[in-house]
């Protein structure tokens, strides 16, 4: 499975409730989420999502078990992020809803804009050209990414 | 010799398992993407009996939009046979715990702080909705058996520390991501002079720290309190077990601290922020809406009136109507203090209790996340007594030792 995107630069510990506000969370409509994700953290970032890899620091994901939180990036067009850690919750949840998470153990060095592809068979990614390595996904997690999500993949294994 | 979760999960640390769960519960604001996950993968619910719909994180609705999908999730939980509680009940966690959840359960819920009911020996963890789907579905779902780090407490809490300082304390110990995808185990001799409602604030915030569960072992203080629920249980004896870390912490040492804003692990002593001028003050939640949490509040603020708008919301039904028997709500109100509903309450931003821009508040519960509360507000963390100390006031306090 290979991901590309530009590179939208985030910091450490980015919570839940800055990818998406509980405010936001009463309703069925996904595209709400989706342009409301990661408000609280950057107004505009919304809108500059779509084919965006998101290279975060630390803990990306921490605090609420709100799915919503995944989907909204899945669903505003975010092809991965990549991190050196995920909180749990927020990891099992991006896998189940078919958003690419990319643990890089010591991070890679990224501004804003700069192309970013990686593969997450062979467990590389590459940003303006530099190469990283990232822990690899086991093969039921690629092919639950690869379906789309786990709903997807359960309606096709059964 | 195995630790607690590996004991439970039936596999040594690091490995995947498959394991049907002893009990899954949703609310209201988790369930109704859980129902629509489930409704494109199933057409039968498993174990209806184990399986819990508890509305708190809305309850009562606040408008139509809320009050449609929750009408739906109502109607669903009561024609498939779920354990439901409607608005007024209380808080999902505070439900599981009032002799619910039993050690040595494997606990889910679609909620992070589902990790509260570690407290009586279960491994309890939260889960998202996608999860929860495949769980009513099929009854099981999969674990990686986390490592786990030891938090070993001697002694005893001395006036007016209590166990929201103590975990407020490890959080900041520990940082944030200090325990990701780790669970955690209370143990050590200083376990045993704190009481569950204690051990369930301390295991709540283990997620604060990244960690997939906080457990304490079942021991004769677990046993009275459940025998007090009806249910009796067998003690777990601690094992002499592996682990990854171990973290002594001197309860004698623990003084009365805050989390400053937007981190759960910046804690600061009460001391270093003093006076610093609140606009609310908030009592409740998983972490702190307890009985004795009330009865703290209380035990402040009898006989003297609130300095800033105080809003306390009892953690269940049962908490309130405890509340109402001794008088403890009598003096809440006396005092000037503003009751809601059994139920989260603002602790996630929702509803009643919403801050305004650059509105400062003193909360019970367990996060202080940027605009959590209301867009623009700030979040300090601490506990009842001082918050109880802080509302006469009207700005951060020292607690005193009350009666």
């Amino acid at each position: 499975m290979k991901i590309e995107g530009r590179a939208v630069c985030l910091g450490e510990d980015v919570d839940t409730d800055l990818i998406i506000a509980g405010r936001y969370l009463r309703t069925k409509d996904r595209s709400i989420w989706a342009a409301h994700a990661l408000e609280d953290l950057d107004p505009g970032l919304a809108s500059r999502l779509q084919g965006a890899v998101i290279v975060a620091g630390k803990n990306f994901g921490c605090g609420s078990s709100r799915e919503q939180a995944a989907i909204a990036l899945k669903e505003a067009g975010v092809a991965g992020v990549i991190a050196p850690s995920f909180a749990r919750i927020f990891f099992r949840n991006a896998i189940n809803v078919g958003l690419p998470l990319m643990e890089c153990e010591h991070g890679c060095r990224c501004v804003e804009g700069e192309q970013v592809s990686a593969d997450l068979e062979s467990g590389m990614v590459q940003v303006d050209g530099k190469e990283y390595s990232i822990r690899l996904l086991s093969p039921r997690m690629i092919s639950i990414l690869s379906a789309g999500g786990l709903v997807e993949f359960w309606r096709k294994t059964g | 010799m195995s630790t607690l979760s590996e004991r439970i999960l039936q596999a040594p640390a690091g490995e995947f398992v498959d394991k049907a769960v002893d009990r899954a519960y949703v609310h209201d604001g988790t369930g109704v993407l859980t129902l629509e996950a489930w409704r494109q993968i199933a057409d039968r619910v498993v174990s209806p009996p184990r399986l819990y719909v508890m509305f708190d994180h809305i309850a009562p609705a606040n408008n139509s939009v809320t009050a449609v999908l929750q009408h739906e999730l109502r109607i669903f939980a009561r024609k498939h046979g779920f354990c439901f509680s409607d608005v007024g009940g209380g808080i999902s966690h505070q439900l599981m715990a009032e002799g619910e959840v039993l050690p040595g359960e494997i606990v889910v819920g679609a909620d992070s702080h589902t990790c509260t009911v570690g407290a009586f020996g279960a491994f309890a963890t939260g889960v998202g909705a996608t999860d929860m789907a495949a769980i009513w579905a099929s009854g099981c779902t999969w674990f990686r058996v986390p490592e786990t780090i030891a938090l070993s407490l001697e002694g005893r809490l001395p006036e007016p520390a209590s166990a929201k300082d103590l975990a407020l304390t490890y959080v900041g110990k520990l940082g944030m991501d200090g325990a990701s995808y780790r669970a955690l185990e209370f143990v050590g001799d200083g376990i045993s002079s704190l009481d569950m409602d204690d051990r369930l604030t301390l295991c709540n915030l283990a997620v604060e720290t990244g960690a997939k569960a906080g457990m304490c072992y079942a021991d004769h203080t677990t046993r009275r309190y459940l025998a007090a629920q009806g249910k009796e249980i067998t003690i777990q004896a601690a094992e002499d077990c592996t682990y990854e870390r171990e973290i002594g912490i001197d309860l004698s040492d623990v003084v009365p601290v805050v989390a400053c804003p937007p981190r759960v692990d910046t804690v600061k002593p009460v001391t270093e922020v003093e006076g610093i001028a609140l606009d609310q003050v908030f009592v409740g939640t998983c972490t702190n809406g307890r009985y004795s949490d009330l009865a703290v509040l209380a035990a402040g603020v009898r006989g003297k009136k609130v300095a800033v708008r105080t809003i306390v919301a009892p953690a269940s039904h049962a908490v309130l109507e405890e509340a109402v028997r001794t008088g403890v709500l009598n003096d809440l109100v006396q005092a000037g203090c503003t009751i809601l509903p059994p139920g989260c309450g603002p602790c996630l931003g929702a509803h009643m209790g919403v801050l305004g821009e650059g509105e400062v508040c003193l909360s019970t519960a367990n996060r202080n996340f940027k605009n959590r509360m209301g867009v623009g507000g700030e979040i300090y963390l601490s506990s009842v007594a001082t918050a109880a100390a802080s509302a006469l006031k009207g700005a951060i306090s020292e607690p005193e030792e009350f009666p």
